[in-house]
């Protein structure tokens, strides 16, 4: 309802109304089984009421949307991967205790002995199952039903079937209703469908005991909670899936730092992460740098158009450009092997040779991160105060000597936490690796695999949402180690804008 | 400038238009692959000529929806939805831009005309969230969007409204720009509707709001083409085929087994084009002294 004073009558009732919605919400959240976030909903709830209906919130009114959108979108997330990582949860362990134990019980089985056969009979509009005599049971009829059966149908002890018997294509047609319907028989045991042509008692495959273990009904095996690892586990080792969620405290971070078999591909992808971020700014920024330079070299004509054309890479949507030179680097069917072969005569391997997908995403990567360089670099040089050039060509200095002992020094301060966090941005760049090489070429001898252009975003993305099971207890971990390393390099950043400040050239 | 001898001078400027060419050079030869390509019959015809020896529609027509010649002649329907997908692509990104601005406006405000304790830690805060991408909370996205699911359908995964909300936390780049651009309209106005009986609120609605329309264009079209552009979240939120946005469709056409060359330059064209020109239209606006010393961080 916007910061305005909630005394007028329909403010008022909208906001109750508001209010009541969002209670109702937190109610429903909860009984969906998500405590946090329900409590984090009431959370919100509450601070909303407090800031719209005291009226000694004055600023918070017009902070609290914004504020608000970023605790749930971006500190809860935060918060959430953090916590996740000390858990287990993966594909196979992704429901609480008591979820998992309910999808347990519910699995159902057929009792040994139970099966017959039936024919579906066709009797006037409507439908009869009829179960021919087997083995010394008698033969049933079960009551007709029309459309789709909504109760169980009561089955009678007949010596002949009524109605007129379906073939199998007819009674495929049924298949909805076959599979509603519930046979009552006059043992008191029900039948359900178990194939198309027969019929059969389910019953629960385990059985909870006094002691909360679950017991097999066909094995007798007794399967007992076990909350270290997560699963109903059997005397034997065996594990019943689904698992369940459990908090694995610092196994995660145990298994990154200590595992060898997992610590050297993980250690792999760290510093190809930091030689991919540091490479990447070094070629941008001195690309960029000399392409500053030059569009502010007075004598030179048609700057303009340089500076657009130039310009280009940074507006062209990043996804558009980087699926671009995925078909152009493809080895057999792209542009830059045919040129290459038609030079050279060679079709290099771009995606399947390590280094050679290295390069290629290097150079990509330059491609699309020149031109917001150069922008950069054009500002501070232009910040720079002419008569120092004058001064030193009067000293008689060359373009070099103005270059380093007036250029260069004088960007250098504020140029740094921008490079800062431009290597920050690319340490964290998923999308150039998960469009151009989606971290492939695959390390030939890892236990969860991983690539050679992968950096760690990616390889956690990999861990979480493609091969090796959605880990995700263990992406999180991974991500809570990224989040503190780019916690570190933001100090450094914030470090360097305060020196830039305290010693740079503008204002 | 330096006095340099005009004939060190003419070499280094043949030098200089050399390397400038070349770049440009890199910078236009794939676009105009690209171009030549949609053009191109088939979708894996490396003709080795850059300009197509046989025009054909067929990849246009392809991403337009239209039915093209299949493998037998006989017309086939597209199987990937590009004007569907950039239609999820404009929506999601009309309505995230609104809610971007709906929630900077007015945090903005507060941040660039109001006193109160604890400013200065809410601007570090807001600074440091910038610095953190969703791409690394893409886990605890999906398990939040998930369970948000199990309760309101409506918000859960595969539905544009989670894509929304979840870009809405990205708003503290916005809030900077905006700040900015409030800090260098004159107080003064506002502090006379204020003497003149108006309430904070309308002062900020009436005197301000309507001095800072230009920079509010500008936010809504850089919050659009972020959402447009963004991939990382977009892609764990939406698997459904016919529910993607462009920016996660797109990659379905150049897979290692399935590499459809023809049709993602046509798409790529018909997508990129447009948003290529609203950013530079944009970008324009922002450093055409709109912006004067007002944007930084």
């Amino acid at each position: 309802m916007g910061p305005s004073r909630a005394g007028h009558g329909p403010a008022r009732l909208v906001a109750l109304l508001l209010a009541l919605a969002s209670l109702a919400a937190v109610v429903q959240v909860h009984r969906s089984g998500q405590t946090l976030l329900a409590v984090m909903l009431l959370v919100v709830t509450a601070a909303a009421g407090y800031t719209y209906g005291s009226t000694r919130t004055q600023a918070l009114r017009y902070l609290f949307p914004g504020v608000a959108a970023a605790l749930v979108f971006v500190v809860f997330p935060m918060l959430t991967t953090i916590g996740i990582g000390f858990t287990n949860a993966s594909s196979s362990n992704l429901l609480d205790h008591a979820r998992a134990r309910q999808v347990l019980l519910e699995e159902s089985t057929i009792r040994p002995g139970s099966a017959r056969p039936f024919v579906l009979h066709r009797e006037g509009g409507s439908l009869r199952v009829w179960l021919p005599p087997t083995d010394g049971r008698p033969g049933l009829l079960s009551e007709p039903w029309q459309g789709l059966p909504t109760a169980p149908q009561v089955l009678h002890e007949v010596a002949t079937p009524a109605g007129q018997p379906l073939d199998l294509r007819d009674t495929v047609a049924q298949l909805d209703a076959l599979r509603l319907l519930a046979l009552q028989a006059p043992g008191g045991e029900r039948l359900a469908l178990l194939s198309l042509r027969e019929m059969a008692e389910p019953q629960p495959l385990f059985a909870a005991g006094a002691d909360g273990g679950l017991t097999h009904q066909l094995s007798g095996t007794t399967y007992r909670r076990d909350d270290a690892a997560g699963f109903y586990t059997s005397e034997a080792g065996d594990r019943l899936t689904p698992g369940y969620r459990v908090g694995v405290g610092l196994a995660h971070y145990e298994r990154l730092f200590t595992d060898e078999r997992f610590r050297e591909p993980f250690l792999g992808v760290f510093v190809w992460t930091v030689v991919f971020a540091a490479a990447s700014v070094a070629l941008a920024a001195g690309l960029g740098l000399v392409l500053a330079v030059l569009l502010n070299w007075e004598p030179l004509q048609g700057k303009g158009a340089y500076r657009l054309v130039l310009f280009l890479p940074y507006a062209v949507p990043g996804f558009i450009s980087i699926l671009v030179f995925k078909g152009l680097f493809n080895q057999n069917l792209g542009e830059v092997n045919l040129v290459l072969d038609g030079l050279f005569g060679i079709r290099p391997a771009w995606f399947s040779d390590p280094t050679l997908a290295r390069a290629m995403l290097l150079v990509v990567n330059v491609w699309l991160g020149f031109p917001y360089m150069m922008v950069l670099c054009s500002g501070l040089i232009k910040s720079i105060p002419a008569d120092l050039y004058e001064a030193s060509a009067v000293a008689g200095a060359g373009a070099w000597t103005n270059f380093r002992a007036i250029t260069m020094p004088l960007i250098l301060k504020p140029l740094t936490p921008l490079l800062i966090s431009a290597f920050a941005f690319n340490f964290n760049n998923f999308v150039l690796v998960s469009l151009l090489t989606g971290g492939r070429p695959d390390q030939p001898d890892a236990s969860t695999p991983v690539g050679t252009t992968d950096i760690l975003v990616s390889y956690t993305w990999r861990i979480a949402f493609q091969d090796s099971g959605a880990q995700f207890g263990l992406a999180s971990a991974i991500s809570t180690v990224i989040f503190l390393l780019v916690a570190a390099v933001t100090l450094l950043q914030m470090r360097a804008t305060r020196l830039a400040d305290e010693a740079g050239p503008r204002r | 400038m330096p006095l340099v001898q005009p004939r060190h001078q003419r070499w280094r400027l043949v030098l200089a238009h050399a390397f400038l060419l070349l770049l440009c050079a890199a910078v236009l030869l794939p676009f105009l692959v690209v171009l030549s390509v949609s053009l191109r019959p088939g979708n894996f015809a490396a003709t080795g000529s850059l300009w197509p020896a046989e025009i054909s529609f067929e990849h246009w027509r392809y991403v337009l929806g239209l039915p093209v010649p299949g493998p037998d002649g006989t017309p086939v329907m597209p199987d990937l939805p590009v004007l569907r997908w950039l239609w999820n692509s404009v929506k999601v990104a009309l309505a995230s831009a609104l809610v971007t601005l709906l929630l900077s406006t007015t945090a903005a405000y507060a941040l660039a005309r109001m006193r109160f304790a604890g400013k200065r830690q809410m601007l570090t805060a807001l600074m440091l969230m910038q610095m953190f991408p969703a791409v690394l909370a893409l886990v605890a996205l999906y398990a939040i969007f998930d369970r948000l699911g199990a309760a309101f359908p409506a918000i859960g995964l595969n539905t544009h409204a989670a894509l929304v909300l979840a870009y809405s936390g990205g708003i503290a780049a916005h809030v900077w720009t905006i700040k900015g651009y409030y800090e260098i309209l004159p107080a003064e106005i506002e502090e006379a509707a204020r003497v003149d009986g108006a309430s904070g609120w309308q002062a900020f609605r009436l005197v301000l709001l309507p001095m800072a329309v230009p920079i509010l264009v500008v936010v809504f079209l850089l919050a659009f083409i972020g959402a447009v552009i963004e991939y990382p979240v977009a892609s764990v939120l939406l698997t459904q085929q016919d529910q993607l946005t462009l920016a996660v469709g797109s990659k379905l056409f150049v897979q290692e087994h399935n590499f459809r060359w023809g049709d993602f330059a046509a798409a790529a064209l018909l997508s990129g084009a447009p948003i290529t020109a609203v950013f530079l239209l944009a970008q324009r606006w922002m450093l055409s002294g709109l912006a004067a010393g007002g944007v930084k961080g």
